[in-house]
């Protein structure tokens, strides 16, 4: 596979959202945290409201890619036959879209009431 | 195609560990372990949009022994990943390299997210909400 000749704009990305997930995580983990308890009631109440539907969403896709672009990294570092790599790098991005798409799919499922 | 193994040098196996590399490891091992977290986290997000049963049934598997400990392990893991992750971010912008700082600022990572880790769940056994 060679050099990647480019990685600068990985690098910025890994950066951006990494200062992006910082406001993120907190404000999710500061929410649960305030919640009187983690029932489904109490829980779905908090998610269903507009704000924290938006700021979960983009938790979720921020997180998603920031952790994407990391194991990535890891898996090129450590997977040193082509072949392997090029089907786990392939398989992970499907994995990702998948978790984050679930995440997300079932935030907006909580937000627009079903 | 088997690629044929050659023969490396040892590195941590044999060369002293130290701040530095110990908190660069520790930052890919907790950003890894985060990774599973982010899929504990869709799934506890999906069993909610599942409606009362299924959170339900994904809550008696967070609040189970194996379950606290992932959540715990997790809350450790994010918070040395965010300290060390902010250090990362001066070290960008070029701050912070020195040898004094650097082992200054990785200490503040492993024992805040340490001290951090142990109030929080100080705090969610003093509630009860366990």
């Amino acid at each position: 596979m060679g050099s990647a000749k480019d990685g600068t704009a990985h690098w910025w990305a890994q950066r951006v959202s990494a200062v992006a997930l910082v406001p993120l995580t907190l404000w999710f983990l500061f929410s649960l945290l305030a919640l009187p308890d983690l029932g489904y009631g109490t829980v779905r109440m908090w998610l269903s409201l507009p704000i924290s539907g938006l700021l979960a969403v983009l938790l979720v896709a921020v997180m998603t890619y920031h952790s994407y672009l990391g194991t990535t990294v890891v898996v090129e570092d450590y997977v040193h036959s082509v072949g392997m790599r090029v089907v786990t790098l392939m398989l992970l991005r499907f994995l990702y879209v998948l978790a984050g798409g679930a995440g997300i799919f079932a935030i907006l499922r909580v937000a627009f009431g079903s | 195609m088997i690629a044929p193994v050659r023969p490396t040098s040892p590195h941590w196996q044999i060369y002293r560990w130290q701040v530095g590399s110990s908190t660069s490891i520790m930052h890919r091992v907790t950003g890894v372990t985060l990774a599973l977290g982010l899929v504990a986290l869709s799934f506890w997000l999906v069993s909610l949009a599942g409606g009362e049963q299924s959170y339900a049934a994904a809550s008696k598997v967070f609040a189970g022994p194996v379950g606290l400990l992932l959540l715990i392990g997790w809350t450790f893991a994010f918070l040395f990943h965010l300290l060390n992750g902010v250090r990362h971010l001066f070290y960008d912008a070029g701050y912070g390299f020195e040898r004094t700082p650097r082992h200054a600022s990785g200490w503040i990572a492993v024992l805040g997210a340490l001290g951090l880790t142990v109030c929080i769940w100080a705090l969610l056994w003093h509630f009860a909400r366990l």
